[in-house]
Protein backbone atom coordinates (compact mmCIF):
# COMPACT_ATOMS: atom_id res chain seq x y z
CA UNK A 1 0.00 0.00 0.00
CA UNK A 2 0.97 3.85 -0.94
CA UNK A 3 2.25 5.06 2.32
CA UNK A 4 1.99 9.02 2.48
CA UNK A 5 3.96 11.33 5.10
CA UNK A 6 1.51 13.03 6.90
CA UNK A 7 3.82 16.46 8.48
CA UNK A 8 1.60 16.03 11.69
CA UNK A 9 1.07 11.55 11.64
CA UNK A 10 4.48 10.36 9.75
CA UNK A 11 3.57 7.58 7.19
CA UNK A 12 0.64 6.19 7.20
CA UNK A 13 -1.44 4.31 4.60
CA UNK A 14 -3.42 6.02 1.50
CA UNK A 15 -6.72 4.96 2.22
CA UNK A 16 -7.13 7.48 5.25
CA UNK A 17 -6.17 9.92 2.51
CA UNK A 18 -8.26 12.29 0.22
CA UNK A 19 -6.87 14.56 -2.33
CA UNK A 20 -8.09 18.73 -3.02
CA UNK A 21 -6.72 19.35 -5.84
CA UNK A 22 -3.97 21.46 -6.59
CA UNK A 23 -2.15 23.57 -3.96
CA UNK A 24 -1.08 27.55 -4.09
CA UNK A 25 -3.81 28.87 -5.80
CA UNK A 26 -4.98 31.97 -4.03
CA UNK A 27 -8.61 33.29 -3.95
CA UNK A 28 -8.14 37.49 -5.80
CA UNK A 29 -8.51 39.65 -2.92
CA UNK A 30 -11.43 41.16 -4.77
CA UNK A 31 -13.04 39.25 -7.39
CA UNK A 32 -15.33 42.10 -8.23
CA UNK A 33 -12.06 43.42 -9.71
CA UNK A 34 -11.00 40.86 -11.71
CA UNK A 35 -11.83 40.50 -15.26
CA UNK A 36 -14.07 37.44 -16.15
CA UNK A 37 -10.96 35.47 -18.49
CA UNK A 38 -8.99 35.95 -14.99
CA UNK A 39 -11.91 34.83 -12.75
CA UNK A 40 -12.92 31.49 -14.93
CA UNK A 41 -8.98 31.33 -15.19
CA UNK A 42 -8.74 30.90 -11.49
CA UNK A 43 -12.23 29.13 -10.73
CA UNK A 44 -11.51 26.15 -13.54
CA UNK A 45 -7.62 26.36 -15.54
CA UNK A 46 -5.30 24.05 -13.56
CA UNK A 47 -1.50 23.35 -14.62
CA UNK A 48 -1.71 19.35 -14.75
CA UNK A 49 1.85 18.74 -15.26
CA UNK A 50 3.55 15.47 -16.74
CA UNK A 51 6.06 15.55 -13.12
CA UNK A 52 6.25 17.38 -10.25
CA UNK A 53 2.82 18.98 -9.07
CA UNK A 54 2.17 20.53 -6.11
CA UNK A 55 -1.28 19.09 -4.29
CA UNK A 56 -3.63 19.73 -1.07
CA UNK A 57 -4.44 16.20 0.03
CA UNK A 58 -6.37 15.39 3.54
CA UNK A 59 -5.62 13.19 6.05
CA UNK A 60 -9.58 12.65 7.04
CA UNK A 61 -9.53 9.30 8.97
CA UNK A 62 -6.49 10.69 10.72
CA UNK A 63 -5.58 14.06 12.02
CA UNK A 64 -8.14 15.50 9.66
CA UNK A 65 -5.47 18.64 8.91
CA UNK A 66 -5.32 19.75 5.51
CA UNK A 67 -1.82 19.82 3.81
CA UNK A 68 0.19 20.36 0.77
CA UNK A 69 2.00 17.19 -1.00
CA UNK A 70 4.92 16.98 -3.89
CA UNK A 71 3.95 14.42 -6.29
CA UNK A 72 5.54 13.04 -9.22
CA UNK A 73 2.35 12.37 -11.50
CA UNK A 74 4.25 9.95 -13.23
CA UNK A 75 5.53 7.69 -10.62
CA UNK A 76 3.06 8.47 -8.27
CA UNK A 77 5.83 9.34 -5.72
CA UNK A 78 5.45 11.53 -3.15
CA UNK A 79 8.42 13.69 -3.03
CA UNK A 80 7.86 15.77 -0.65
CA UNK A 81 4.84 16.98 2.03
CA UNK A 82 4.56 20.06 3.93
CA UNK A 83 2.43 22.49 6.38
CA UNK A 84 -0.41 24.42 4.83
CA UNK A 85 1.15 27.82 4.68
CA UNK A 86 4.56 26.80 3.75
CA UNK A 87 6.19 27.31 0.26
CA UNK A 88 6.49 25.16 -2.39
CA UNK A 89 10.06 23.20 -1.45
CA UNK A 90 12.71 23.54 -4.57
CA UNK A 91 12.79 20.19 -6.21
CA UNK A 92 13.83 19.15 -9.33
CA UNK A 93 12.60 16.98 -11.64
CA UNK A 94 16.34 14.66 -10.95
CA UNK A 95 15.11 13.94 -7.46
CA UNK A 96 11.51 13.44 -8.03
CA UNK A 97 12.47 10.48 -10.47
CA UNK A 98 13.55 8.60 -7.88
CA UNK A 99 11.67 6.36 -5.92
CA UNK A 100 11.27 8.37 -2.66
CA UNK A 101 7.97 6.79 -1.04
CA UNK A 102 10.10 4.99 1.23
CA UNK B 1 -30.79 13.51 27.30
CA UNK B 2 -27.64 11.82 27.77
CA UNK B 3 -29.28 8.56 29.41
CA UNK B 4 -31.76 8.44 26.83
CA UNK B 5 -28.66 7.95 24.36
CA UNK B 6 -27.63 5.71 26.27
CA UNK B 7 -30.58 3.63 26.39
CA UNK B 8 -30.92 4.21 22.52
CA UNK B 9 -27.55 2.90 22.00
CA UNK B 10 -27.76 -0.50 24.00
CA UNK B 11 -29.70 -2.88 21.89
CA UNK B 12 -26.99 -2.20 18.65
CA UNK B 13 -24.21 -4.17 20.43
CA UNK B 14 -25.12 -7.80 20.42
CA UNK B 15 -23.57 -10.66 22.64
CA UNK B 16 -21.53 -12.10 20.29
CA UNK B 17 -18.56 -13.26 22.03
CA UNK B 18 -15.27 -14.57 20.11
CA UNK B 19 -14.21 -18.15 21.37
CA UNK B 20 -10.51 -17.94 20.30
CA UNK B 21 -7.92 -16.67 22.65
CA UNK B 22 -8.67 -12.73 21.37
CA UNK B 23 -11.65 -11.63 23.32
CA UNK B 24 -13.63 -8.41 21.78
CA UNK B 25 -15.65 -7.23 24.77
CA UNK B 26 -17.90 -4.24 24.19
CA UNK B 27 -17.16 -1.57 27.15
CA UNK B 28 -19.32 -0.38 29.60
CA UNK B 29 -20.35 3.54 28.36
CA UNK B 30 -17.82 6.09 29.46
CA UNK B 31 -17.89 9.70 29.36
CA UNK B 32 -16.55 11.33 25.74
CA UNK B 33 -15.39 14.94 25.66
CA UNK B 34 -14.47 16.10 21.91
CA UNK B 35 -11.81 18.63 22.86
CA UNK B 36 -10.37 21.35 20.28
CA UNK B 37 -7.63 23.92 20.78
CA UNK B 38 -4.95 25.76 19.08
CA UNK B 39 -1.48 25.08 21.03
CA UNK B 40 -0.94 28.64 21.30
CA UNK B 41 -3.91 28.98 23.17
CA UNK B 42 -3.18 26.34 25.89
CA UNK B 43 -0.13 28.69 26.27
CA UNK B 44 1.61 26.52 28.00
CA UNK B 45 -1.08 24.94 30.10
CA UNK B 46 0.03 20.88 30.25
CA UNK B 47 -3.07 19.89 32.33
CA UNK B 48 -6.62 21.14 32.58
CA UNK B 49 -8.37 19.60 35.22
CA UNK B 50 -6.62 16.56 35.69
CA UNK B 51 -6.23 15.59 31.67
CA UNK B 52 -2.52 15.58 30.77
CA UNK B 53 -2.82 17.21 27.32
CA UNK B 54 1.22 17.65 27.17
CA UNK B 55 1.39 13.98 25.07
CA UNK B 56 2.83 13.40 21.20
CA UNK B 57 0.54 13.56 18.60
CA UNK B 58 -1.19 10.25 18.56
CA UNK B 59 -0.35 9.46 21.72
CA UNK B 60 -3.09 8.27 24.83
CA UNK B 61 -2.23 9.69 28.78
CA UNK B 62 -4.01 8.08 31.55
CA UNK B 63 -4.74 8.66 35.00
CA UNK B 64 -5.15 5.92 37.47
CA UNK B 65 -8.70 3.35 35.75
CA UNK B 66 -11.94 3.95 37.95
CA UNK B 67 -14.66 6.28 38.74
CA UNK B 68 -11.70 8.90 38.52
CA UNK B 69 -10.02 7.61 35.10
CA UNK B 70 -9.08 10.53 32.80
CA UNK B 71 -7.78 9.63 29.66
CA UNK B 72 -6.82 12.31 26.74
CA UNK B 73 -6.09 10.90 23.57
CA UNK B 74 -4.34 13.14 21.16
CA UNK B 75 -6.04 12.29 17.76
CA UNK B 76 -4.33 15.79 16.46
CA UNK B 77 -2.28 18.76 16.75
CA UNK B 78 -5.20 20.76 18.44
CA UNK B 79 -7.65 17.85 18.93
CA UNK B 80 -8.10 15.93 21.71
CA UNK B 81 -10.63 13.04 22.86
CA UNK B 82 -11.04 13.51 26.80
CA UNK B 83 -12.04 10.07 28.21
CA UNK B 84 -13.64 9.86 32.15
CA UNK B 85 -16.12 7.90 33.93
CA UNK B 86 -19.66 8.48 32.03
CA UNK B 87 -21.81 9.79 35.52
CA UNK B 88 -18.78 12.41 35.51
CA UNK B 89 -19.21 14.29 32.09
CA UNK B 90 -21.22 17.26 33.47
CA UNK B 91 -18.76 18.12 36.39
CA UNK B 92 -15.72 17.72 33.60
CA UNK B 93 -17.20 19.89 31.23
CA UNK B 94 -17.75 22.93 33.30
CA UNK B 95 -14.31 22.08 35.16
CA UNK B 96 -12.55 22.28 31.74
CA UNK B 97 -15.12 25.54 30.40
CA UNK B 98 -14.11 27.73 33.90
CA UNK B 99 -10.67 26.41 33.58
CA UNK B 100 -10.69 27.84 30.13
CA UNK B 101 -12.39 31.05 30.60
CA UNK B 102 -12.12 33.85 27.79
CA UNK B 103 -9.66 31.82 26.19
CA UNK B 104 -11.19 30.16 22.70
CA UNK B 105 -12.05 26.53 22.79
CA UNK B 106 -14.51 23.96 21.46
CA UNK B 107 -15.84 21.32 24.08
CA UNK B 108 -18.70 18.56 23.09
CA UNK B 109 -19.63 16.00 25.17
CA UNK B 110 -20.10 13.29 22.82
CA UNK B 111 -20.44 10.19 24.97
CA UNK B 112 -23.44 9.23 23.10
CA UNK B 113 -21.72 9.35 19.94
CA UNK B 114 -19.45 6.47 20.31
CA UNK B 115 -19.22 2.64 21.47
CA UNK B 116 -16.01 0.84 22.20
CA UNK B 117 -14.69 -2.55 22.07
CA UNK B 118 -11.37 -3.89 24.08
CA UNK B 119 -9.98 -6.15 22.12
CA UNK B 120 -7.31 -8.11 24.18
CA UNK B 121 -5.33 -11.60 24.15
CA UNK B 122 -2.10 -13.06 22.36
CA UNK B 123 -2.50 -11.76 18.68
CA UNK B 124 -4.92 -9.20 18.97
CA UNK B 125 -2.70 -6.72 17.01
CA UNK B 126 -3.55 -9.29 14.09
CA UNK B 127 -7.02 -8.76 14.70
CA UNK B 128 -7.00 -5.09 14.74
CA UNK B 129 -4.72 -5.51 11.23
CA UNK B 130 -7.42 -7.81 9.66
CA UNK B 131 -9.40 -4.40 8.69
CA UNK B 132 -6.98 -1.57 10.14
CA UNK B 133 -4.45 -0.78 7.38
CA UNK B 134 -1.57 1.20 9.79
CA UNK B 135 1.47 -0.50 10.47
CA UNK B 136 0.88 -2.01 14.56
CA UNK B 137 4.01 -3.39 15.31
CA UNK B 138 5.19 -2.39 18.66
CA UNK B 139 7.81 -0.15 17.38
CA UNK B 140 5.47 2.15 15.08
CA UNK B 141 2.49 1.81 17.56
CA UNK B 142 3.66 1.26 21.02
CA UNK B 143 1.57 1.16 24.18
CA UNK B 144 0.50 4.44 24.88
CA UNK B 145 -0.77 4.95 21.20
CA UNK B 146 -4.19 6.33 20.10
CA UNK B 147 -4.67 7.64 16.45
CA UNK B 148 -7.54 8.13 14.09
CA UNK B 149 -7.65 5.22 11.76
CA UNK B 150 -9.85 2.85 9.83
CA UNK B 151 -11.10 -0.44 10.32
CA UNK B 152 -12.73 -1.77 6.81
CA UNK B 153 -15.25 0.56 6.17
CA UNK B 154 -15.34 2.66 9.36
CA UNK B 155 -13.56 5.18 10.97
CA UNK B 156 -12.09 3.91 14.53
CA UNK B 157 -10.27 5.45 17.32
CA UNK B 158 -7.53 2.88 18.25
CA UNK B 159 -5.62 2.60 21.23
CA UNK B 160 -3.06 0.74 22.51
CA UNK B 161 -2.74 0.20 26.04
CA UNK B 162 -0.52 -2.90 25.82
CA UNK B 163 1.18 -4.86 23.56
CA UNK B 164 -1.95 -7.30 23.02
CA UNK B 165 -4.30 -4.70 24.75
CA UNK B 166 -6.38 -2.44 22.32
CA UNK B 167 -9.32 -0.37 22.90
CA UNK B 168 -11.44 0.27 19.50
CA UNK B 169 -14.27 3.23 19.75
CA UNK B 170 -16.44 3.94 16.78
CA UNK B 171 -19.78 5.74 16.26
CA UNK B 172 -22.96 4.07 17.36
CA UNK B 173 -24.29 2.74 14.21
CA UNK B 174 -21.08 1.52 12.79
CA UNK B 175 -21.12 -0.66 16.56
CA UNK B 176 -22.54 -3.82 15.17
CA UNK B 177 -20.58 -3.41 12.14
CA UNK B 178 -17.31 -3.24 13.92
CA UNK B 179 -17.93 -5.87 16.37
CA UNK B 180 -19.19 -8.57 13.54
CA UNK B 181 -16.02 -7.45 12.10
CA UNK B 182 -13.75 -8.23 14.99
CA UNK B 183 -15.51 -11.41 16.02
CA UNK B 184 -15.18 -12.54 12.75
CA UNK B 185 -11.70 -11.89 13.03
CA UNK B 186 -10.69 -14.06 15.55
CA UNK B 187 -11.80 -17.24 14.05
CA UNK B 188 -9.15 -16.07 11.35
Amino acid sequence: MLLIDCPYCGKRPEVEFHCGGEAHIARPEMPTAVEDADWGSFLYYRTNPKGLHAERWLHGHGCGRWFNALRDTVSDAFVATYEMGKPRPDRDEATASSPSNA
Amino acid sequence: MLERNLARRAPTVSPLVSESSVTVTPLDPQGRLAFRIKPAALAGRGTIDGFDLSGAINSRTSSEEGATMRTALRLGPDEWMLITAADEVDERCEAISAALTGVAHSLVDVSHRDVSFSVEGPGADSVVNSGCPIDLSMRAFPAGSATRTILGKAEIVLQRRAADSFTVTTWRSFAPYVQGFLVEATRG
